[in-house]
């Protein structure tokens, strides 16, 4: 634990252990602060954002212990021993995740507001199914809200990453190649 | 043409600029930001939509001391936000003219404290009356603005309507409206100010114009241009909302961190966004048509009203652009079109996307479809007989000197739709099915850029410089804000100077470092300040070539070398231009005759629809968007910024409503003011015709805005198509269209 953690150690609060993106933390909070903002305050994760505050935009989607949650709507005692994945856990040694990579090639991300919560949507869905169909992927996004791109880049950028030996080929993406420039 | 075909950079997907911090979630927004010693800043607000503040009380049970608390008092300079007409106080001085209007504001270092404190702040007004439509502020019977309500009003007239009627062999006439609408982006609006005596105030935030907000700041501070400073975040969408609103909430902000003595950081919850925040105007527009027997346009004749809410913000420049679409693409001999802006006790509108086009063209284009059924001819064929030509003039009798490529993207439309096939199968499949389906298809134009002289007085300057680090730098102060533009512009300089795209980057879009190239709207960045940077980098190699030997062929490290030669003689490497107005540019503001824009971008667009007579659901099962842009910079992002209007769109004719009770929004959460989500969207089909447009960047025009006009009226004219059944006012919820198909067939509706 941190010295500047130790100083403002309140005895009221719990101790919470939990592990995020593989690291161990311990933190002292009171037990109902949400979720989404220890990740952004007490662990400076701020790759998570704040959209609506009330379930419905998914900006600020992780996964906790396998499942995609609203880290907005996770009071932090509920997070107790669990294991959370972040934006900032995805990439591997520098190395872009598949996702991030497809999303930048492909334009599904624009604005970058809703970009993480969309991408661990994404990470989730291809980790049940890696090879999903459009409608599923549809599904599996309905609950993040991106305002700027109509979300037909990002159902490409998922196809693209869900299926890795077929990239380019866009016959096989969920959108049909749709920018026909002539 | 000046134009080059064949281009390395521009035309290529090449990777987002700051795509990899977004994807890696370290791109920094406002609320991403922390500053030493940061307090909280929040905002106490008008309960009353218009009335007298008779006392203000602080509950004695919070420790004010704790707090910083400004009231319109303490502000040094003018208590006004600085945009067109100077009506909008920075903090309600004695009374407030809508509901949210900001009063009074609190900073604590707690951000929990403080939003007690909010609640503990007690405002006691003595009420007047407020009104709410349109049609109440032009009846004057309570007078809210000025001497009659008006904000605004422009009249255009195109030869003689007056004696074009008796000649008609038809005359048709309709009355349209649309509703307020969201900008709903995904970030709230947030900003971080200091301010100290030697530095005076520093700005970092959520916005489009960073120097706009330097001009409201500068005059609520009273404080010299080298006193204030303004940095644009990481932002996280627009759309318009991050134009105007900004310039309150950095006066705020800043106003905070001078009483407290801290940085003061303002970031706003949804419902606060929601609820306090600009919208797009609703309007009402009514159309008169006189046509002659094969459906040619012989008179247009429109009185279109907008509600402006309590201020004047934007709302003249929004009715100006209103009115130069309000005619759509067509050729007609006598227009007349009377413009007015009414003032409410509504929170103030503002811009967004499109800026008052999409309410013109959605009546418009709802009209033509509604001529076509009077006169029996197929939609797309009464078009095609109006459609303007090159030599023609529209309503400002500007003349097409341009090409105008109507037919070919009707034809294109027609054909990648099926239009034809499918609406004989809709007819048939129709007659036996609860799901009745329907085509409807729209065309319109969107001027690119300031309307008439506005680029001319814009003035905007842009330029590059390379460091003596060898980074070449766009210096603009136009934003990104994830329409493209650090993409788009640094593409466009990589391309002029011949160098590699990842050389070149943005320069912070702070006011401190670049220069004034206007504010990123009206769909003008890469069309207009494009252009301007592609003369800088031109400029710029003809001084490398003059002074330091900079050959006619090189590669990137001779264009380096040459520029540390011409450092090392001549100083910085640096190079500026100013707008320069395509030949040929005149324009009136008193008759509003002339070149309205340096340039159009054209579409047409089709929507397929289907409705539940069960549910009363209507859903847009496909979507076709067939544009001219002029020349694409990136396919990749061109296609997106489609396709996210278009969504946009649909949520503008379907979905989003603002529901008002006493001049406040009472659905403001995202949980009941509605967006289209990835399982609303139909599959769009973009495509691109692409024509050049020589005084564009690289052959850009703009494209921004071009694909929220479109949506409303080609969905709302696939549901007529689908019912026959005329709906002339969006959003068009299922209680609308139960309204409507209900009346349209009270025995079938008996029957189930």
């Amino acid at each position: 634990m941190s010295k500047s953690v130790r100083a403002t150690f309140h005895e009221r609060w719990p101790t919470i252990q939990f592990r995020v993106n593989g690291e161990a933390k311990v933190i002292n909070v009171p037990p109902m602060k949400r979720l989404l903002d220890v990740l952004r305050e007490d662990l400076q994760l701020t790759g998570t954002k704040e959209g609506c505050g009330e379930g419905e935009c998914g900006s600020c989607s992780v996964r906790m212990n396998g499942e995609l949650v609203n880290s907005c709507l996770v009071p932090v005692l509920q997070a107790e021993g669990a294991e959370i994945q972040t934006v900032e856990g995805l990439a591997l040694k520098g190395e872009l995740h598949p996702l991030q990579r497809s999303f930048l090639e492909h334009g599904g991300a624009q604005c970058g507001i809703c970009t993480p919560g969309m991408l661990m949507a994404s990470a989730q869905l291809l980790e049940q199914n890696p090879h999903p169909d459009e409608i599923q992927i549809r599904e599996a996004l309905a609950g993040n809200l991106c305002r700027c791109t109509g979300f037909m880049r990002i159902f490409e950028s998922v196809a693209a990453a869900s299926a890795p030996e077929r990239t380019g080929a866009t016959a096989e993406s969920t959108t049909e190649p749709s920018n026909h420039a002539g | 043409m000046k134009t080059p075909s064949a281009t390395r950079i521009v035309g290529a997907p090449v990777p987002r600029k700051e795509g990899v911090d977004k994807l890696l979630g370290r791109a920094r927004y406002v609320d991403d930001i922390e500053r030493e010693g940061m307090w909280h800043g929040a905002t106490v607000r008008s309960s009353i939509p218009r009335g007298l503040i008779r006392s203000i009380a602080f509950d004695r049970r919070i420790d004010w001391t704790e707090f910083a608390v400004v009231t319109a008092a303490d502000i040094p300079g003018e208590n006004c936000i600085q945009l067109i007409v100077a009506d909008q106080p920075c903090l309600a001085d004695g009374k407030v003219n809508h509901c949210e209007e900001p009063i009074l504001l609190l900073a604590h270092p707690d951000q929990h404290k403080l939003r007690e404190a909010v609640g503990a702040v007690r405002i006691e007004y003595e009420p007047l009356p407020p009104i709410f439509t349109i049609e109440e502020s032009e009846r004057r019977d309570v007078v809210v603005w000025g001497a009659d309500n008006l904000l605004k009003s422009f009249l255009l007239e195109k030869g003689d309507v007056d004696s074009a009627w008796a000649g008609a062999a038809h005359i048709v006439e309709g009355e349209y409206r649309t509703g307020a609408q969201e900008h709903l982006y995904i970030e709230n609006q947030g900003m971080i100010a200091e301010y100290g005596a030697e530095n005076g105030v520093t700005v970092w935030g959520s916005l489009q114009c960073p120097y706009y907000v330097f001009k409201a700041l500068r005059a609520v501070f009273d404080l010299p241009d080298e006193k204030v400073r303004v940095i644009q975040t990481e932002t996280g969408g627009a759309f318009g909302g991050k134009e105007d609103y900004p310039s309150t909430l950095a006066c705020h902000a800043a106003l905070l961190a001078m009483k407290s003595g801290h940085p003061v950081k303002m970031v706003y919850d949804r419902m606060e966004d929601l609820a306090a925040t600009t919208k797009r105007h609703p309007s009402r527009v009514r159309h008169r048509t006189a046509l002659d027997p094969d459906g040619k346009l012989l008179a247009i004749e429109i009185d279109l009203a907008t509600d402006g809410g309590a201020y004047a913000t934007l709302s003249s420049t929004v009715l100006s652009r209103a009115v130069l679409h309000s005619t759509g693409p067509y050729l007609c001999p006598n227009v007349r079109v009377r413009a007015t802006s009414w003032a409410t006790n509504l929170v103030p509108y503002g811009a967004f996307r499109g800026f008052g086009a999409p309410q013109a063209i959605f009546a418009m284009e709802r009209h033509m479809d509604e001529i076509a059924a009077t006169l029996g001819i197929d939609p797309a064929e009464l078009r095609r007989r109006n459609f303007l030509h090159v030599g023609d003039t529209n309503a400002t009798e500007q003349e097409m000197r341009e090409p105008v490529i109507l037919d070919q993207l009707l034809d294109r439309a027609l054909k990648e739709s099926g239009y034809y096939a499918k609406r004989e199968q809709f007819a048939r499949s129709n007659v036996k099915s609860s799901i009745r389906r329907g085509m409807g298809l729209a065309a319109f134009y969107h001027g690119s850029g300031f309307t008439g002289s506005g680029e001319a007085y814009l003035n905007s300057l842009a330029g590059v410089d390379v460091t003596p680090e060898g980074n070449v730098r766009v210096l603009v102060s136009n934003t990104e804000f994830g329409q493209g533009t650090n993409t788009i512009l640094t593409q466009v300089a990589a391309e002029a100077l011949g160098i590699d795209y990842a050389n070149v980057t943005m320069a912070a879009p702070d006011t401190g470092i670049v220069p004034n190239s206007g504010p990123t709207v009206a769909s003008r960045t890469s069309m207009v300040v494009g252009r301007i940077i592609e003369r800088a980098c031109s400029q710029l190699l003809a001084l490398l070539r003059e002074y330091a030997g900079l050959g006619t062929t090189y590669t990137q490290k001779e264009f380096l070398d040459a520029c540390e030669r011409y450092r090392a003689t001549r100083g910085e490497v640096v190079s500026f231009c100013r707008y320069e107005a395509p030949p040929g540019i005149v324009w009136d503001d008193q008759t509003y005759h002339g070149e309205a824009y340096g340039a159009y971008a054209w579409a047409v667009y089709v929507a397929q629809v289907a409705v539940d007579t069960v549910t009363y659901s209507a859903e847009v099962e496909d979507f076709w968007a067939v544009q001219e842009v002029g020349r694409v910079i990136h396919p990749v992002m061109a296609a997106g910024q489609v396709e996210g209007g278009i969504a946009q769109g649909i949520g503008y004719a379907l979905y989003e409503k603002v529901f008002s009770q006493d001049g406040r929004m009472a659905n403001n959460q995202m949980t009941n003011y509605i967006i289209p989500t990835a399982e609303d969207v139909p599959p769009i089909h973009v495509y691109f015709e692409q024509i050049p447009f020589q005084y564009g960047g690289f052959g850009a025009k703009g494209i921004g805005e071009l694909p929220h006009d479109g949506p409303a009226p080609a969905i709302l004219n696939a549901i007529r198509d689908a019912t026959g059944i005329a709906f002339n006012a969006i959003p068009l919820l299922p209680e609308d269209l139960y309204a409507g198909l209900a009346a349209a067939e009270p025995e079938e509706m008996a029957a189930r």
